[in-house]
């Protein structure tokens, strides 16, 4: 089996909220040097990949779009056990919405040859959007499941099981198909171990730019951009917390009684 | 109809619940849009109480292959009401059936898509709609706004305070055709499992209690349930306590998880990441039990104790038992 799975590099989505920051001329979060990290739930959709691997066989394949750092979040992708790593990376893609990233890693899928599965995490830790995947799949014209917590090998395909608001589905599907990843305890993203770092720090990931995809530079990037971001703020939040004092019986004796005043038992 | 159209769903004669969050911020628009608001319908059903809402158009397919959800089958029989109504703004749940197909939906319409909107209202000039939804895991606020029509737009559920009835008025249904075949259906389901702790449903639950991290084991749930139930609540977890698979995904409250807005949220051993408050705002009241004085929850909390759960919990059990009888 052959997995694509689509990585993108954020900022650490676990910083404080103290730290965070707005750049107003570009409307995103300020990079101030923090920490780059891979989206939380594609390293999820990388170890889901990396077991498959392990049961059945195959190749493991990351990809990402973004700046020449993103290079990072690849090489941790292969310090995990990807097999290949694609980094697309072009001024023009500058300014993206959903689709031109879309358009990007679903030509870059096509280049790096036939895809079984592809992966995305279910949502991005930044813009959390949930609509990159559905359209690579729509774009490759495959079908796709969302919210994906487990996937099981099959004869002719994959059964995978479906988070939802009752508690989960259960789906057949024969590949090529699209999968959006959510945690589980099946997929907790495993640590790469200190010679895998190195081999990874080595191996060299050349850029594709848009031309390299085959790609009019005038279909991506914000020219094409179906919305736009006109304000970003912070919201301001007061606190407003009473600390109940006394040993556990003097806390609890209390919160009952501002639970009673509130009305709310 | 160049107006906004309202994916719907009747149950029993009446609209869902979600179908009334979404009519509801349909009403706000189409008085700022001062355009005209319809209804999408899959399947039968009868569509009459929707014309209460101040929908004046139904647009139905009905055929028997949009009983059971599948994807393409939907989005096939959604693309065909979005031609045949042509709205600005076509509106749909944030659920697990807006995480499907809005996107989708959107690409094959080539239109524009935001998701998880939590407010919305129009330009000074009348004619551009503005969305407002969280970013940066709930550290931030964005407005965004679309630059061509139509739009796809999916709201967060448990967001929008459900429509009122606006009055007696008339509307008319379009019948839409849709070519569906089952070889259409590319994925196929094979069963649905139910989850449920304690029988009360978390998002319509009036009390939450909730276990992070803190709570050390899946048995670190047993008094919290036992709570819920004495309160005749439900309970809830952290991403942290359902990703170690102490208990279903379907009970995390967050970002990714559930919106709740219950009138009292209790966390426990939860240290209130911005993605898991993102779930709560709506909620009244907030109690924070956690042994960390410095910890984000007392942000977010009303009420804040500073304690290891396995003392508070047993004496609140104790009292709540008191009071409440069971
Ligand atoms: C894209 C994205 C989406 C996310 N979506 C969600 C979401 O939907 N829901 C969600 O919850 N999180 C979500 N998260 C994760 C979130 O950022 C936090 O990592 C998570 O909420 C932490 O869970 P926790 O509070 O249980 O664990 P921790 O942060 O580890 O906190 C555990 C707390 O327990 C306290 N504690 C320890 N022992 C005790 C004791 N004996 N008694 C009382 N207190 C004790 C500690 O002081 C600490 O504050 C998301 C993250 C990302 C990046
Ligand atoms: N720039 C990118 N590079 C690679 N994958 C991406 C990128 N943006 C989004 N994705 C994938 O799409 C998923 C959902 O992103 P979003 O639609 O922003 O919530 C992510 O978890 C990634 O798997």
């Amino acid at each position: 089996m052959r997995i694509v799975v689509c990585l993108k590099q954020i900022i650490d989505p676990e910083l404080p909220a103290s730290q965070f920051r707005i750049d107003a001329e570009s409307k995103r979060q300020q990079p101030n040097g923090h920490p780059l990290v891979v989206s939380p739930y594609d390293e999820n959709a990388l170890e889901l990949a990396l077991k498959l691997k392990e049961q059945t066989g195959g190749h493991v394949a990351v990809l990402s779009v973004g700046q020449s750092s993103a290079v990072s979040a690849l090489r941790k992708g292969l310090a995990m056990g990807a097999d290949e790593a694609a980094l697309i990376s072009d001024p023009a893609l500058e300014g993206s919405d959903a689709f031109g990233i879309a358009t990007a890693l679903a030509q870059g899928i096509q280049k790096l040859g036939h895809a079984d599965l592809v992966l995305c995490g279910c949502e991005s830790g930044d813009w959390a959007d949930r609509t990159v995947g559905p359209i690579v799949a729509e774009t490759l014209k495959i079908p796709c499941v969302t919210f994906v917590a487990r996937v099981e090998r099959q004869d002719r395909g994959v059964r995978v099981q479906r988070v939802v608001e009752e508690g989960y589905e259960v789906w057949e599907v024969t590949p090529p198909v699209l999968l959006t990843i959510l945690s589980d305890e099946t997929n907790i993203p495993r640590y790469p171990k200190v010679k895998d770092i190195m081999a990874a720090s080595r191996r060299p990931i050349p850029p594709w730019s848009v031309s390299d995809l085959g790609l009019d530079a005038s279909s991506v990037g914000k020219a094409v951009k179906r919305i736009e971001i006109q304000e970003l703020t912070v919201p301001t939040r007061e606190s407003r917390c009473e600390l109940l004092e006394g040993d556990a019986q003097e806390q609890v004796a209390t919160l009952i009684t501002r639970l009673r005043e509130r009305k709310v038992i | 109809m160049a107006g906004i159209v309202v994916l719907s769903k009747v149950e029993n004669g009446v609209p869902s619940r979600s179908t009334l969050e979404l009519l509801g911020g349909a009403q706000r628009l189409a008085a700022g849009l001062q355009a005209p608001v319809g209804a999408a319908l899959l399947g039968q059903g009868d569509a009459t109480s929707l014309y209460g809402y101040g929908v004046e158009i139904v647009f139905r397919v009905d055929h028997p292959l949009l009983k059971e959800y599948q994807a393409d089958l939907h989005l096939i029989a959604l693309e065909r009401i979005a031609r045949a109504a042509e709205p600005q703004v076509f509106l749909m749940p944030g659920d697990s059936l807006g995480r499907d197909l809005a996107a989708r939906l959107a690409f094959r319409l080539k239109a524009g898509v935001v998701t998880e909107v939590i407010d919305m209202d129009v330009e000074a000039s009348g004619k551009i709609p503005r969305f407002t939804r969280q970013a940066y895991g709930g550290k931030a606020s964005a407005v965004m706004v679309p630059k061509a029509f139509p739009v796809v737009v999916t709201l967060k559920p448990r967001t929008f305070d459900p429509a009122a009835p606006a009055g007696d008025k008339q509307g008319r249904e379009v019948s839409v055709e849709a070519p569906l075949d089952p070889e259409q259906a590319r994925t196929r389901l094979v069963e649905r499992v139910l989850e449920e702790t304690t029988g009360v449903k978390l998002e319509d639950a009036r009390v939450v209690v909730s276990g992070g991290r803190g709570l050390g084991g899946p048995e670190g749930f047993d008094p919290l349930v036992e709570l819920a139930r004495i309160l005749k609540g439900a309970v809830g977890a952290s991403r942290a306590a359902t990703d170690a698979g102490w208990v279903p995904s379907s009970m995390q409250v967050g970002q990714t998880g559930k919106t709740v807005s219950p009138d009292l949220y209790v966390a426990v051993g939860i240290s209130g990441a911005t993605q898991h408050v993102a779930g709560i705002t709506g909620a009244k009241t907030i109690v924070a039990i956690n042994t960390d004085p410095e910890s984000s929850i007392f942000k977010a909390a009303h009420l804040g104790i500073v304690g290891d759960y396995k003392a508070i919990l047993p004496p609140l059990i104790a009292r709540c038992r008191e009071l409440m009888g069971g």
